[in-house]
């Protein structure tokens, strides 16, 4: 118990398959296929910029519409009872453990043409492209993801005490005054874990595109294709999204603590 | 000579280069009663530990019979531990908990039936096999620790502040209760806590230790009545602390005034401290007393009148059963074997440093020496370069600096104490200790800067 | 309160999340490919339990799901220990080695652990395939126990283990006698959590799978990409409902435990 011997094998194993294979994606990015070193990896990259900002504006508007969508929820979960709480937060899990390829085919069942929806469209009048565009990607993304906006959110309000919100309204503030004054900077953290956990993995997912965006790409299927032919492009990507992601952690996490600061 | 069953030698523990143990030896004898007593992270926790196996000692020898043992881990020693918060395996139930130790050492079931069912009756928790041990009582967990660690039959019995954690007039009876039963299984118990009262009524011995040294072994009276340093006296009871000069043998001068007491053996106008407890204090008239103050605050304790008394500009503590009136001058008269002297912890009046100029500044009349590897610049004073010097800080030059202001940082508070006027406390630097007044009550064992007042100081060249 | 307009938004996020499954589980019994009604068939599940390549790959998701998470269980744990003896910056900069996996996007881990094999295949002469999909689950889930038991640690009366060691074990047996049973509930929780993500994992197996290994998730990518399969809603079906009955029973074993504890 007061050995750091039990570690070595972990350890070990970090070094093997946590350590090594990022330095070779670090060595792959900046050599060609000869083993020499070069930058033409990263211009390569450059090629693929606009899809970069395309991911990342696909991940800032599901991440919103997630938030925008989840905090009411959540919030309204927060003052159920204890049991009916975790009642309802294991209802909000069921579709999350649903495998996520058949839960982004459900949404291809759904939105296809002469599909449910369209249908319906097409009986009152109303004809639209519904799959195979940024809509029906960013429907996917908010899909997949929305629990994970709620969870982390239900999860801070959950512990803000009803008589903090009764205490406020006793010292007489209006319903909008106790949301910007004590539930809104309480639920802060939750923001910021729910941002985090559905920002991230929604720009660097792949197949969603794939499957609901019809010719439009996302970085993750960049990567998954150029690396069937080009190792060292791809490995110049992959780099290039991790540093990003990394920095977009590394944001968070410092407004994090300040906000707890600021506090 | 007593048989000893423990004895440590010269120990010496460090935790990450802070000095936990500095050179302790201690001999436990058979079936005694000992407790190591002193405040919060004086180390007799770790003692305690390093005899129990937890900890191993970077110097000195661990004896068990006269065997060294520094090297023997913890489930081979046979001594046993009560810990503080019990540390009862809540998976298992009572007797499996008390049971625990005789398993691991493959005894039949049914003498392990046998001993676990008779240590429950002698701890007065019979019927309480089947029990979770989370839904008994912090005394009857109390009990079960102490059985499981007696069922084992060890050697010695180590209790780790094992009242700490009961409310008082549980903490009574069962102080009461453990001495009974070290007196009855005839076990050697080796006791720590932070509660001299504690302490005085249970033990056969007392260790009291401050900072990792110990200040004094002895019995309950000894320590109580001839307390070794003014630490002792302040920790164990309640007492007045004062400045004194042994004049020659059985002559002593506080607050100017000679008194006659029974101590010899000091040098000649030798500083000491004296220490009078408050119930040896006799309240007479003014005429036929040396020491004459004015009442300035009475409370009823109870079995005494708690009487605070200013008398040249030194608060007295005086327990009577008689009380006397606020504002009133009263004669304050004790009996000279009631006066113990003893020597000062801080052998020097003052602080002396002896140093050389590291560099000076003739237009801004400054000098600069070196401290522990820190410059410190004396203003308005001008020597020349390389100049030998001795500073003499008395304690009053030296004060306790807003945290980065200071000129010497990370200094240990070793001890504060009372004496009458101000609070006489003693740091520790990296290299040296200092001795300073103050009014405030800091806090001990903490850490803290230090700043010096050189304008009271005396400095002087050196050849 | 405004009870009914949360009621009813409630209401809407949870047809949300729910209407898309059951629109697919719907369309399993459907006696046709399209969205179009033909009437009420079994046929789908038939064809699905008789398609061995769909329960071989069935099998092998279990059978890595469960070495996996055994194996990860037990270096996670032994890892924790280990860890926590560490002081202050040395454990602080392993733990964040080791979360890697957890925070970088999957794609990053996949194609890197992809690079890793390749390279050493042709080092080594072996292909991808059980082995290295194996090694590669238990890579990403023993953070995840970590996580699970260091609190459990942390929370640990460190004077159990000593009072163990005390009355006569020697630190073996005192490990599996006490600390065990401490940290159980944190080795249960990363163990099962291991299972599911190993079980759920689409993105890492993709990329260290090699040629010819076949787990359910690359299965289903296989059934659904780009085209429509009806036996994908029957197996949609059946997952869900196996995911339901586990998290019912959990919630309900959970919740008798609270009751059991609160006595």
């Amino acid at each position: 118990m007061k050995s750091k011997k039990p570690s070595i094998p972990y350890l070990g194993w970090m070094l093997v398959f946590t350590i090594v294979p990022l330095l070779m994606v670090l060595y792959y990015a900046f050599t060609d296929d000869t083993g020499a070193f070069t930058m033409e990896n990263f211009t390569n990259v450059a090629d693929y910029s606009h899809i970069f900002l395309y991911s990342l504006y696909v991940a800032l508007i599901s991440t919103l519409i997630c938030l925008v969508l989840a905090y009411p929820v959540s919030y309204s979960i927060s003052r159920c009872s204890e049991r009916k709480q975790s009642i309802i937060v294991m209802f909000l899990m069921v579709p999350m453990w649903m495998n996520f390829l058949l839960r982004v085919y459900a949404w291809v069942l759904i939105l296809q043409s002469y599909g449910p929806l369209d249908t319906m469209l097409q009986f009152f009048g109303i004809h639209l492209k519904l799959i195979g565009n940024t809509g029906a990607i960013i429907v996917g993304m908010v899909y997949e993801f929305l629990p994970f906006m709620i969870l982390p959110l239900h999860a801070v309000m959950s512990k803000i005490d009803d008589s903090l919100i009764e205490a406020a309204q006793d010292l007489g503030c209006s319903g909008v005054y106790v949301f910007r004054k004590v539930i809104f900077p309480l639920s802060i953290p939750g923001i910021i874990s729910g941002v985090t956990m559905v920002f991230v993995p929604t720009a660097s997912t792949f197949l969603v595109a794939q499957y609901l965006g019809g010719d439009q790409l996302m970085i993750g299927d960049v990567i998954e294709r150029v690396f069937q032919f080009n190792h060292n492009t791809g490995s110049a990507i992959a780099l290039v999204l991790m540093v990003v992601i990394l920095g977009f952690l590394v944001f968070m996490n410092r407004f994090g603590d300040k906000e707890a600061v600021g506090r | 000579m007593k048989k000893s069953v423990v004895s440590l030698k010269d120990i010496n523990f460090k935790y990450s280069n802070e000095v936990i143990l500095n050179n302790i030896s201690l001999d436990i004898y058979d079936k005694e009663f000992i407790t190591l007593l002193g405040p919060s992270g004086c180390g007799k926790t770790t003692t305690l530990r390093i005899i129990a196996g937890f900890e191993t000692p970077q110097e000195g020898e661990v004896f068990f019979d006269g065997e060294k043992v520094n090297d023997l881990p913890p489930h081979k020693r046979n001594v046993n531990t009560v810990f503080q918060k019990y540390a009862l395996f809540p998976h298992l139930n009572v007797f499996d908990n008390v049971a625990f130790g005789l398993k691991l050492k493959k005894l039949p079931k049914a003498e392990i039936e046998e001993k676990v069912k008779k240590m429950l009756a002698i701890v007065d928790l019979k019927g309480y096999e089947k029990r979770s041990v989370r839904s008994l009582s912090g005394g009857q967990q109390q009990r079960v620790a102490i059985a499981r660690a007696l069922v084992c039959d060890p050697k010695l019995v180590l209790l780790d502040e094992p009242l700490g954690a009961l409310d008082l007039k549980l903490r009574k009876d069962m102080q009461i209760e453990l001495k009974q039963l070290q007196q009855k299984t005839q076990k050697t118990f080796v006791y720590v806590t932070h509660d001299q009262e504690e302490a005085l009524t249970m033990s056969d011995r007392v260790v009291v230790m401050n900072n990792g040294v110990i200040a004094q072994i002895g019995t309950p009276e000894d320590v109580y009545n001839e307390p070794a340093n003014a630490f002792v006296a302040d920790f164990i009871g309640e007492a007045n602390i004062l400045n004194g000069i042994m004049l020659r043998d059985k002559k002593v001068r506080i607050l100017g005034v000679e008194l006659d007491c029974v101590d010899k053996g000091f040098a000649h106008d030798q500083p000491v401290d004296v220490v009078i407890r408050p119930e040896d204090i006799e309240v007479v008239d003014p005429s036929q007393a040396k020491l004459v103050g004015v009442v300035e605050d009475v409370i009823f304790k109870g079995v005494h009148f708690e009487m605070s008394v200013r008398c040249h500009d030194c608060q007295w503590l005086i327990h009577s059963t008689v009380a006397q009136k606020v504002g009133e001058e009263i004669g304050m008269r004790v009996d000279p074997f009631n006066i113990h002297i003893m020597n000062k912890m801080f052998l020097a009046p003052d602080n002396t440093i002896i140093t050389e100029v590291y560099y000076s500044d003739k237009e801004n009349n400054t000098t600069t020496f070196l401290l522990e590897g820190e410059e410190v610049t004396i203003p308005d004073t001008y020597y020349e370069e390389g100049q030998k010097l001795r500073i003499v800080l008395p304690p009053d030059a030296v004060y306790i600096a807003a945290d980065g202001v200071g000129m010497l940082d990370e200094v240990y508070i070793e001890s504060v104490i009372w004496k009458g006027e101000h609070n006489e406390i003693i740091l520790e630097s990296d290299e040296r200790k200092w001795i300073m007044q103050s009014d405030i009550d800091e806090q001990v064992a903490t850490y803290v800067s230090l700043g010096f007042d050189f304008s009271k100081a005396t400095i002087c060249e050196v050849k | 309160m405004k009870k009914k307009g949360q009621k009813i938004y409630f209401a809407v996020i949870m047809a949300f999340l729910y209407l898309p499954i059951v629109y697919l589980i719907a369309y399993s019994f459907n006696d046709g490919k399209t969205s179009v009604w033909k009437g009420f068939t079994m046929k789908w599940y038939t064809a699905l339990f008789n398609d061995a390549q769909i329960m071989g790959s069935l099998y092998n998701t279990l059978i890595i799901a469960l070495l996996a998470s055994v194996i990860a269980t037990v270096l996670g744990t032994l890892a924790s220990i280990g860890i926590y003896n560490f002081k202050g910056g040395v454990r602080s900069a392993i733990q964040n080695i080791s979360n890697i996996p957890i925070v970088n996007p999957e794609i990053v881990t996949g194609v890197s652990l992809m690079l890793l094999f390749t390279f050493a295949g042709t080092m080594m002469g072996f292909e991808m395939g059980f082995v290295t999909v194996l090694l590669a689950h238990i890579g990403f889930c023993t953070p995840y126990v970590i996580l699970n038991v260091t609190p459990r640690i942390k929370q640990m009366d460190s004077s159990l283990y000593e009072a163990a060691l005390d009355l006569g074990c020697s630190p073996v047996q005192a490990f599996f006698k006490v600390v065990l049973h401490e940290l159980m509930p944190g080795i249960f929780s990363g163990f099962l959590i291991s299972f599911t993500y190993s079980l759920d994992d689409f993105v890492i197996t993709y990329f260290t799978r090699g040629s010819r290994f076949q787990t359910l998730p690359v299965q289903i990518y296989t059934m659904t990409h780009q085209r429509i399969n009806p036996k994908a809603n029957a197996l949609s079906a059946l997952l869900f409902v196996t995911v339901l009955v586990i998290l019912i029973i959990s919630n309900i074993v959970s919740s008798r435990k609270d009751k059991e504890a609160a006595r």
